[in-house]
């Protein structure tokens, strides 16, 4: 860790908010899947999504110390807004990504009174009852959301009426990847910021944080709520680019892998956890590409390998390499 | 500027595509199921029955050579089906696509196979909306209206006055409640009392004590296959049903091979209507049991039979075009074919491209060979009632 | 005697059943806060061994539990020593993680071995049907659940409070530091219940097949309804665990008998009211 003197405050944040060559590495790289792998852009696409979801649980987890395994009743709910929406005639992608956010932010926002108030077991149990609850409502309003059959009639239109969502996922994959860039920066922005380490205050000793003055419960809600609305947003994107939204967008499932690949990626510094995702999904794609029935065999494999040999999962194990290289030179 | 690179990017793969594949000669057809999962074992045995076709009528038709690329669906997950299916197409070349037991993925690949042009073969999800997806769509399997409510007006016409129905609470569950009560309502029966299990439910001891209490003739009940079948079952002995007072109906997945194994005598008397049973009494099919049994060591059921009879529908459809392998050859192919499959005559209805075939009524008996569905009533093409009375 | 009096009995069974599969993981989370989310491979292996008993070497149903019991603690034990050992000290996130990798390869392997179908299991003669008393009718299998169950209950609070080895484990949840300091040796005296609690599963998992089915997806499938009875209950309480586990039972049934449009809420709904009210379980501690 390098030891550096600043000014002020102000110098901190500015330090931490320049951008890393890595950074822009990482970035860059993200474009040459439209070069190097045209034929796998649909599951590009997916993976961007799946990172912006994972980004979201990063926000409460990774830098909060909120464990929830519930996390995708707002990616559900941001899929189910967009696809009634647009069932009803309004199909415009960007302002439906706009009010998938809004809806499944205020479910975050009235759910944050609940989650707040909760540590431990009980907060991923009870996360984990609002999910179960919430997929067996939408089971039962299968009027509305079309229940097990799924959403029917999502029609997307074009972006800004000159990008079509075609069949070989260009459109998709460029969109998702936008729509992820600009959400990590605001997320980047926020977390190099009081009330960024205000939240890890609270992770790392909840109970210490208010007799140094910071409102820890107004603090919990205001991220939990930001991260609904991003997990909403994640929906709304998949939303319109496959055009179909089912339960399991809601569902326990869902919520178990996200949580997974944020751990597998190591929680708490952003690039984690769409480390996480990216990794997590190109193996499973693979995986059971190689072997249908048994593929969940090397995935378990895999995962025990990473919390065995990286403690911090593998962006954790990745800065550890950097670290000895550098050393080592 | 990005829709012209788009289009000759696309057009470009599309040629490639064509070009290599009529190059080498090979038909290539996606076949999407769940090969791991919850629904892993539906996917098994669809894939043995694809498997089996293969093997007896080998892999060449129509001077072509016939390539599978399996894709796992792994359960429910409708994104995870269209990528799959765009993938077959763009990545793998594709020109056909298969499979489909889940009717949320059938839907979503629905839409692809419309706007690729490519011919898609349901071999298993009976929602009825399926095939009006996509102009390429055929079934080889059954829907949900064409079994229950033929078990209806069956039941009504069948000295059944009064029925409770109790069935799963999701889409195909719903569905079945639907149809069943519309087919026995029409035959002239009543519905004394209906309720909705919870999809993930083990127990049903409340559910069959409500059922009991209200005394009806028959009990309907539709659950999917798996663990529940010997629960009910159970259930339906522990609470003290008179079966020779009540009779019990429901489809196919409630006397499943496992089920009754699971049951035991327990089984004896329920009446179940279904498409296919291994039990079903044709030379033809006893032929494709055996050669089944020595295959894989197991017994077919409905999910080998709509992957048998989907291979054939292929291979058939293949052969009328003469290797052509564009969608709208294939459907035009398609429309109409009939012939005679282990489990009855079955056709495609030319207009709505779905399957037309006999449905059996059948109670579990006890045989030389244990316990086993013996089909005692049918009716003679059925077609799709859900679709037909829209007309 | 009403109906639903029957329908309570089943409802009882099935907590009993519950009960079983989830005290050792409560026992084990609450001592040493290893979040073993492989609990209910151990049930599953203890089933899958009850099948290959009973159906490839024709074993009678009895005699394959403790067996079940003993494969169960076994596998438990060298899991123990291989892995979860270098994990007390990790976070939780670490411990989740490896212990679902962990049940991945464990659903995998059993699919592999025994396919994905629902394994037929043929009950012995003596443990088929039902019985009358006052005009309802009871399932003989159920009873024979509860008895086992009861019997296996009184058990283990005697022995935890009637033991030495009980104390030394009642002191080491209540607080490990402390009994650390006092001399008890607290690694050893968790390897031992994580293996009575992995064993227990085990015959839970056995006992379950002929009420719940078994296939490679039981694993997960069971998971939650054990997680709801360990956090329900309080970490580290068999008290706790049985009532939470009879509760659950109970309320499912009588839910699903008198509002079944509620039948899958109501599991749910109980679980989170009843933890706002009790974040910590009903006899949960802290």
């Amino acid at each position: 860790m390098t030891t550096e003197t600043f000014a002020g405050p102000q110098d901190f944040f500015q330090a931490q908010l320049r951008w890393h060559w890595i950074e822009i590495a990482f970035w860059l790289a993200m474009l040459l899947p439209f070069v190097l792998t045209p034929n796998y852009l649909v599951l590009a696409s997916q993976i961007a999504i799946t990172a912006l979801f994972v980004l979201s649980l990063d926000l409460i987890l990774g830098f909060s110390g909120i464990v929830s395994l519930g996390h995708a009743a707002y990616f559900g709910v941001g899929s189910y807004t967009v696809g009634l929406v647009s069932k009803w005639g309004w199909g415009e992608p960007l302002t439906g990504l706009l009010l998938g956010g809004i809806a499944a932010g205020l479910f975050g926002y009235l759910t944050s009174f609940i989650i707040a108030r909760f540590r431990h077991l009980a907060l991923i149990m009870i996360t984990l009852g609002i999910g179960l609850l919430l997929v067996e409502a939408a089971n039962s309003a299968s009027w509305l959301t079309g229940g097990f059959d799924g959403l029917q009639g999502i029609h997307t239109w074009r972006i800004f009426n000159t990008f079509r969502f075609d069949l070989y996922g260009y459109t998709a994959y460029g969109y998702s990847l936008a729509v992820l860039f600009v959400v990590f920066l605001v997320a980047r922005r926020l977390i190099h910021s009081p009330f960024g380490l205000a939240l890890r205050g609270i992770r790392e000793n909840g109970q210490r944080m208010p007799a140094i003055g910071a409102a820890t419960g107004q603090h919990i809600r205001t991220i939990y709520t930001i991260a609904a609305i991003i997990a909403g947003i994640a929906g709304a994107t998949l939303a319109e680019t496959t055009e179909t939204v089912s339960l399991e967008s809601l569902g326990f499932q869902r919520s178990a892998d996200v949580l997974v690949m944020l751990i597998l990626g190591g929680t708490g510094r952003l690039y984690g956890g769409l480390l996480g995702a990216i990794v997590y999904m190109v193996a499973r794609d693979q995986f059971s590409g190689l072997n249908p029935q048994y593929w969940y065999f090397w995935i378990g494999l895999l995962l025990i390998a990473v919390v065995v040999l990286l403690p911090n999962g593998i962006l954790g194990g990745l800065t550890l390499l950097a670290r000895r290289l550098k050393v080592a030179s | 500027m990005r829709k012209i690179l788009c289009g000759l990017a696309g057009a470009a793969l599309v040629v490639f595509g064509a070009a290599a594949a009529n190059a080498q000669g090979t038909v290539k057809i996606g076949v999407i199921i769940s090969y791991s999962g919850q629904f892993a074992d539906t996917g098994a045995q669809m894939d043995n029955g694809i498997k089996l076709y293969m093997k007896q009528h080998g892999d060449t038709v129509a001077g072509k050579k016939i390539e599978l690329v399996r894709k796992d669906n792994g359960g429910i997950a409708p994104d995870v089906a269209k990528r799959l299916a765009q993938e077959a197409i763009v990545r793998d070349g594709a020109d056909i696509l298969a499979g489909f037991e889940l009717t949320p993925n059938a839907l979503a690949v629905g839409d692809v196979s419309a706007e690729a042009k490519k011919f898609m073969v349901v071999m298993n999800a009976a929602t009825s909306v399926i095939t009006t997806k996509s102009p390429y769509i055929a079934r080889t399997s059954t829907t949900t209206p064409q079994l229950n409510y033929t078990l209806g007006v069956w039941a009504a016409k069948n000295g059944i006055k009064k029925v409770y129905s109790m069935v799963s609470d999701y889409g195909p569950g719903i569905d079945a409640e639907t149809w069943f009560q519309k087919g026995f309502k029409d035959g002239g029966g009543q519905i004394v009392g209906s309720v909705r299990f919870p999809v993930a439910n083990p127990d049903f001891s409340a559910f069959i004590q409500a059922a009991k209490d209200a005394n009806p003739d028959a009990i309907y009940i539709w659950i999917p296959g798996g663990a529940q079948p010997a629960a009910v079952g159970k259930a339906i002995a522990e609470r003290g049903i008179d079966r020779s007072k009540t009779k019990i109906l429901g489809q196919d997945a409630l006397t499943f091979e496992s089920a009754l194994q699971g049951m035991g005598d327990l089984g004896l008397g329920i009446i179940t209507v279904s498409n296919y049973d291994f039990n079903h009494d044709s030379p033809l099919n006893h032929d494709f049991v055996k050669a089944y049994n020595d295959e894989f060591h197991r017994n077919p059921d409905i999910f080998s039979i709509g992957g048998y009879d989907g291979m054939h529908l292929i291979y058939e459809s293949l052969k009328k075009t003469g290797g052509k392998t564009d969608g709208d050859s294939l459907i035009a192919a398609a429309k109409g074919m009939s012939w005679e499959s282990p489990r009855g005559p079955m056709s495609i209805d030319p207009e709505t491209r779905d399957v037309v075939q006999t449905v059996y009524i059948r109670r579990v008996e006890k045989t030389p060979n244990g316990l086993r569905n013996v089909e005692f009533d049918k009716v003679l093409n059925v077609k799709d009632p859900a679709k037909a009375m829209k007309n | 005697m009403p109906p639903v009096f029957g329908v309570l009995f089943d409802g009882v069974a099935y907590g009993m059943l519950l009960f079983l599969m989830s005290v050792g993981l409560s026992v084990t989370l609450g001592m040493m806060n290893f979040v073993n989310l492989a609990h209910c491979s151990f049930a599953m292996l203890g089933g899958y061994v009850t099948i290959t008993l009973m159906n490839a070497m024709g074993w009678p149903f009895l005699a394959t539990l403790p067996i079940a019991f003993i494969a169960a603690a076994a596998a438990s034990v060298v899991l123990e020593r291989v892995f979860f050992r270098r994990f007390y000290n990790a976070s939780e996130l670490d411990q989740c993680l490896l212990t679902i990798g962990i049940v991945f390869v464990s659903i995998a392997t059993a699919a592999y071995i025994y396919g994905t179908d629902q394994q037929p299991l043929q009950l012995p003669t003596y443990l088929h049907g039902s019985f009358n008393y006052a005009g309802l009718s009871f399932a003989v299998y159920r009873l024979f659940l509860i008895v086992v169950a009861v019997v296996i209950t009184v058990a283990l609070v005697l022995g935890l409070e009637a033991t030495r080895f009980g104390a030394q484990v009642r002191a080491a949840v209540n607080n490990q530091r402390m009994a650390r300091g006092l001399g008890i040796n607290v690694d050893g005296l968790f390897a031992i219940t994580f293996a009575l609690g992995s064993g227990l599963a085990g015959l839970g998992g056995a006992l379950a097949i002929a009420m719940l089915g078994l296939d490679p997806s039981f694993a997960f499938t069971y998971l939650i309804y054990v997680l709801i009875v360990v956090s329900v209950g309080g970490l580290g309480s068999i008290a706790g665990s049985f009532a939470a586990a009879m509760l659950l039972g109970v309320s499912d049934m009588a839910g699903k008998y008198y509002v079944p449009a509620f039948g899958s809420f109501l599991i749910y709904l109980v679980m989170l009211l009843l933890l706002i009210w009790r974040p910590t379980g009903i006899f949960g501690r802290r």
